[in-house]
């Protein structure tokens, strides 16, 4: 989830209300937000420092709010968004109406995109801000948001990227193309000299910041890149912009262009911008269209402010909830939440149909607008209910039998260890003498660390590993584990099949492996049924390199099926694991058993 | 004499004389050692049969040394009576009195002017002196007598290293107040013996010592992590649910993610959250209508929904990774009851593994163990899921609850669960709960009206609160702590 750090004095004034932290926590509470932290931009300094407290940081005392928000309202990722949206929860302010400014014909900005770009970043979406007042706060958070979209819905740049530019300091039209990367030259932002593209990717490649987006473009032929008429370079997206158009306190005008590989998402990030800073505009809410001009000829018109409208009955978004309310109450619940409907008519129950503003994308289904009155009504003011059908409880088979067996075992004196599933190539194979022939283990594509190289086919590695780590305790040690291991199965969709084990391992000044048969004995006698039997002997010796020679022997049915194994854990194994007692151990197939 | 014996004499003559004045020469009387009446004394006096009172007296005692002296005389006079009229040499001397004597004499008696030099052989010891009174060899006897002896006497004795002082103790006695003739023996266990010949009508039992512990005894233990497992299985199957089949690890991210209306682009669904995998990289058989039905509806929407308008692939669904909740299992059991006419309501649970590729620390796994419930059904609400959830966690000890809105990809309504902590005294989200979406219900077939309600927690977390636990890797890898396994107090949860 997303953490919006905004100012508290900043937030409270734009709420025009100010709240003790416990009155903030319980509205974002009931909003479904979540006050994460409560810092200061000091605090923040000292800590990225390691300094100590009341150390010589600079910085602001102000009080800065960490605030939790969900992943899928991109329009809660900044001060702006917050404010408002809780002013509107709160009452204290409708949902704006936002609106395309009326341009003459003929004088609205353009945008015209070449061919080329389709082949590595084929869309473009614009938008203008026109007359803006920024003040320092407003231009950080206007930053932040990018950022935070960047994060988020434009996952990492790869989707969609915002360039935002000082449109006093262009000349339209504007032209979105793909270029071989020495062709393109620019000064970048921040920078003070001209860098041909290609050798930019090599100068970002020491950016902490930057050097994480290179690759998106790096191995294409041409780089995608946007021009104004005089050839002034925007921006080289998704990496960074030029520095001729910056924008800065003093800018006015603010033209804005996101570029992407997915339509939808730059029509968000688009939207959220100008939702968002419109607020600032000369015209409050208003924003000034773009016409994109497909090199086919076809054209479009950025941004698309238009609600999304929806038709529910009042019956499906209650019946949802469990609540009872008219038509009216229900439409000032979703007022609340920023969505304006009106009662439709309709033959049956009562319906409405709904208007969804471009800054609520998340709103897909008639369940949405359940959610949502749902918030507004209170989550904690829902009458608790039971469900009316009866059902008959009951476990899987296999887990009972599993249960069944480990009190067994418990029984028989031996401790329940836990292990896990995930371990090294090294432990599952070499370790304990194995060799992998490729086509029985489970392999993890991109393990963070060596123990989450392979599943396990074996417990007996993960016992083994657990007596080292135990191997104070006083002797005998006696402990067991049920549990999965998995192997590759082409008779299953996915291609591998859990199958549940029960081990057992005894150590001690001797290897104890009379006992660890005397325990195969007991689950032999107490697993025969009709149609699991054992004839004498059901021990049929082995020679596996993990176990000492003539001191191993698999376990049959007298169907001569094997279901398991056991021996003296070879000398070699032991001294691998750093275990200086001799061990048994035994490994069984509870699923044959079952 | 037996201690019996020891013990009965004392007792008899106690019963006929008002005390016994001295603990030594009783036991002279008796004709044994001191000690052992003492050990009688002490065992009477314990019990209060008898009461006795110390006489302790300090006494010098001549030392090995000075106890031959007594009886054979001083080093000088033994050196002198050793010297025959006609001189001895040295060595003779020393021969037959030996070194100690010898030259602890030859000093003595050359400052007592008792022995002589022949003239030009100093070798040759000439006697003196006709008669020697030998004074040192009468004080220790006289010491050890027990007569007086002077002051002065001793410190010279003590300088010498030929006393020491000792102290010594003995008793007065007289009755005390359990006083018996003849006292019982205290038995420590019932024997086959004592039922056999009828002893143990006489039966007393000596005192027992609460305090000490019982014999240790050989026992196996189950991990409590998984003992609480199997107390919240029952809390689901008093609640009607009937378990799903969990055990496959490895999930196409198809079930894991598409089938959830999880779209493609979700952060979920990259490599530093999911454990994707080499081998077998890829699920090939996926039922070909539902996921037809599945593109549908992320690319397009459908069933009332918008969708998520974007190109959705296959090749991202076939992708196969060890599953990252069980509700992928959820899925699965969902569309197979969509396939079942007509539609039965449902209760399902499972508790089981799931994997995340994240940082591993003190409460965070790789693989931990997710609890989920679900109850599929026409017409349920939100008001039904508070419900259950109710009396699913005041079964856990949970009954203050709060519920705030969330996200989660296909939920909606989404709940987060939280409960009010009594010893941290605030509130503390517990689990995640909320209602299938329409997207991933519809495709799969089941009846419109029919809405699923779920939640999911996991089993680490209430264990290591239950428990008093900081660091999970106690209870579950290969670094459990085997005394936390032993001596884990069983789980009462749901009891």
């Amino acid at each position: 989830m997303p953490t919006v750090s905004v100012g508290r004095d900043r937030l409270f004034a734009a709420l025009r209300r100010v709240y003790t932290q416990e009155e903030f926590e319980k509205l974002c509470f009931d909003f479904g937000i979540e006050l994460d932290d409560v810092t200061t931009e000091k605090a923040i300094i000292r800590k990225e420092k390691h300094l100590e407290e009341d150390g010589g940081a600079d910085g602001d005392e102000e009080v800065i709010y960490k605030i939790e928000v969900a992943a899928n309202r991109y329009d809660l990722l900044c001060l702006e968004g917050i404010a408002r949206s809780l002013r509107i929860f709160i009452g204290t302010e409708a949902t704006p109406v936002f609106k395309l400014s009326s341009i003459p014909n003929g004088s609205m900005l353009q945008m015209h995109v070449k061919k080329e770009t389709s082949q590595i970043r084929p869309y473009i979406v614009c938008a203008v801000l026109r007359g803006v007042t920024f003040d320092e706060v407003r231009y950080n958070s206007f930053i932040d948001l990018q950022d935070k979209l960047h994060q988020n819905i434009c996952r990492k740049r790869t989707l969609v990227a915002i360039g935002t530019h000082d449109l006093d300091t262009l000349q339209g039209p504007f032209s979105y193309e793909a270029l071989p990367p020495q062709e393109i030259n620019f000064v970048p932002l921040k920078q003070e000299r001209h860098f041909t593209s290609d050798k930019l990717m090599d100068f970002y490649r020491s950016d902490m910041k930057l050097k994480k987006f290179l690759h998106i473009i790096e191995n294409s032929p041409e780089f995608p890149v946007i021009y104004d008429s005089n050839r002034t370079v925007l921006s080289l997206p998704p990496i960074i912009n030029g520095a001729h158009s910056a924008i800065t306190l003093k800018t006015r005008n603010v033209f804005i262009e996101c570029t992407a590989t997915d339509l939808t998402k730059a029509n968000i990030v688009l939207n959220t911008m100008v939702t968002m800073f419109s607020e600032y505009c000369e015209n409050k809410f208003e924003v000034e269209p773009v016409e994109v001009i497909s090199y086919d000829g076809s054209k479009a018109i950025y941004p698309d402010l238009s609600c999304y409208k929806m038709e529910a009955s009042i019956s499906e978004i209650l019946g949802r909830i469990g609540i009872s309310l008219d038509e009216t109450q229900v439409i000032s619940l979703l007022n609340k939440m920023q969505l304006q409907a009106e009662p439709c008519p309709s033959k049956g129950g009562p319906r409405i149909s709904v208007s969804v503003p471009p800054t609520r994308s998340d709103i897909l289904h008639a369940c949405d607008l359940a959610e949502d009155v749902a918030i507004a009504y209170g989550y904690n003011n829902v009458p608790k209910s039971k469900p009316k059908s009866m059902t008959i409880g009951g476990r899987q088979p296999l887990n009972r039998f599993s249960d069944k067996i480990r009190a067994e075992v418990t029984r028989a004196g031996y401790m329940e260890v836990l292990t896990f599933v995930l371990t090294s190539y090294e432990e599952n194979f070499d370790m304990i003498n194995r060799k992998d022939d490729g086509n029985k283990a489970v392999i993890i594509a991109n393990p963070r660390t060596s123990e989450f190289e392979v599943v396990r086919t074996s417990l007996m590695s993960c016992l083994l590993k657990t007596l080292k780590h135990n191997i104070d305790h006083p002797r005998p040690i006696k402990i067991f584990e049920v549990g999965d291991v998995v192997a590759l199965d082409t008779s299953r969709d996915v291609g591998a099949s859990n199958n549940r084990r029960l081990a057992a391992l005894y150590c001690s000044s001797n290897s104890g492996f009379e006992e660890i048969m005397g325990l195969v004995d007991r689950i032999v006698k107490i697993v025969r049924a009709p149609h699991i039997t054992f004839s004498h002997p059901y021990y049929v010796e082995t020679s596996e390199p993990e176990f000492f020679t003539k001191r191993q022997c698999k376990i049959v049915t007298s169907d001569g099926k094997q279901v398991g194994y056991l021996g003296i854990v070879h000398a070699e194994v032991l001294r691998k694991f750093g275990i200086p007692d001799p061990c048994t151990f035994v490994e069984i197939d509870l699923e044959a058993l079952l | 004499m037996a201690t019996r014996d020891v013990e009965a004499g004392l007792l008899a003559h106690l019963s006929t004389n008002a005390e016994i004045a001295d603990s030594r020469s009783f036991a002279s009387s008796l004709g044994v050692p001191h000690k052992e009446l003492e050990d009688v004394i002490k065992s009477l006096s314990a019990f209060r049969i008898v009461e006795s009172a110390d006489i302790t007296k300090e006494t010098w005692v001549l030392t090995d040394e000075a106890k031959g002296y007594a009886a054979r005389g001083s080093p000088e006079v033994q050196l002198v009576a050793a010297i025959p009229p006609e001189g001895a040499s040295k060595a003779a001397l020393k021969e037959k009195l030996g070194d100690v004597v010898f030259d602890i004499g030859m000093k003595a008696a050359a400052r007592n002017k008792w022995i002589g030099f022949e003239k030009g052989n100093k070798d040759l010891v000439l006697r003196k002196v006709e008669d020697t009174k030998d004074e040192l060899q009468e004080q220790l006897k006289g010491l050890e007598n027990g007569e007086a002896v002077a002051a002065k006497v001793i410190d010279d004795l003590k300088r010498r290293k030929l006393v020491t002082k000792e102290k010594t103790i003995w008793y007065s006695l007289k009755k005390g107040p359990e006083f018996v003739l003849k006292r019982k023996t205290l038995a420590t266990d019932v024997t086959r013996e004592h039922l056999k010949s009828g002893d143990w009508k006489d039966l007393e039992f000596k005192d027992y010592n609460y305090g000490a512990l019982g014999q240790p005894i050989a026992t196996g233990s189950v991990n409590p992590l998984l003992e609480v497992r199997g107390n919240i299985e029952n809390i689901f199957i008093e609640m009607g649910f009937v378990e799903m089949p969990t055990n496959m690890f490895v999930e196409s991210s198809f079930w894991n993610f598409d089938a959830l209306f999880q779209p493609q682009q979700h952060p979920a669904r990259d490599s530093h959250d999911t454990f994707f995998l080499k081998a077998p990289a890829t699920t090939t058989q996926l039922p070909n209508d539902y996921l037809e039905k599945v593109k549908q509806i992320h690319q397009s929407g459908g069933y009332g929904s918008k969708g998520y308008g974007y190109d959705w692939k296959r090749d991202e669904a076939e992708k196969n990774l060890l599953r990252t909740h069980t509700t992928a299992v959820s899925a699965r059991m969902l569309y197979k009851l969509a396939q079942e006419k007509p539609f039965a309501p449902k209760r399902y649970y499972s508790i089981d593994r799931v994997f995340r590729n994240e940082a591993v620390d003190r409460t965070h796994l790789a693989e931990f163990h997710q609890i989920e419930g679900l109850i599929c059904d026409y017409g349920l609400t939100l008001g039904d899921l508070k419900g259950v959830l109710e009396d699913f966690f005041s079964r856990l000890g949970m009954s203050q609850l709060r519920f705030k809105p969330a996200y989660n990809p296909y939920t909606e309504p989404s709940m987060e669960i939280f409960s009010y902590h009594d010893g941290l005294k605030k509130w503390v989200e517990i689990g995640n709960s909320g209602m299938f979406r329409p997207e991933m219900l519809l495709p799969m077939g089941l009846p419109e009206g029919v809405n699923v309600i779920a939640w999911g927690l996991s089993l680490e977390r209430p264990t290591m609160i239950l428990y008093g636990i900081d660091n999970i890797r106690d209870l579950f890898g290969p670094k459990v702590d085997f005394n936390l396994i032993k001596n884990s107090p069983m789980c009462r949860l749901g009891m």
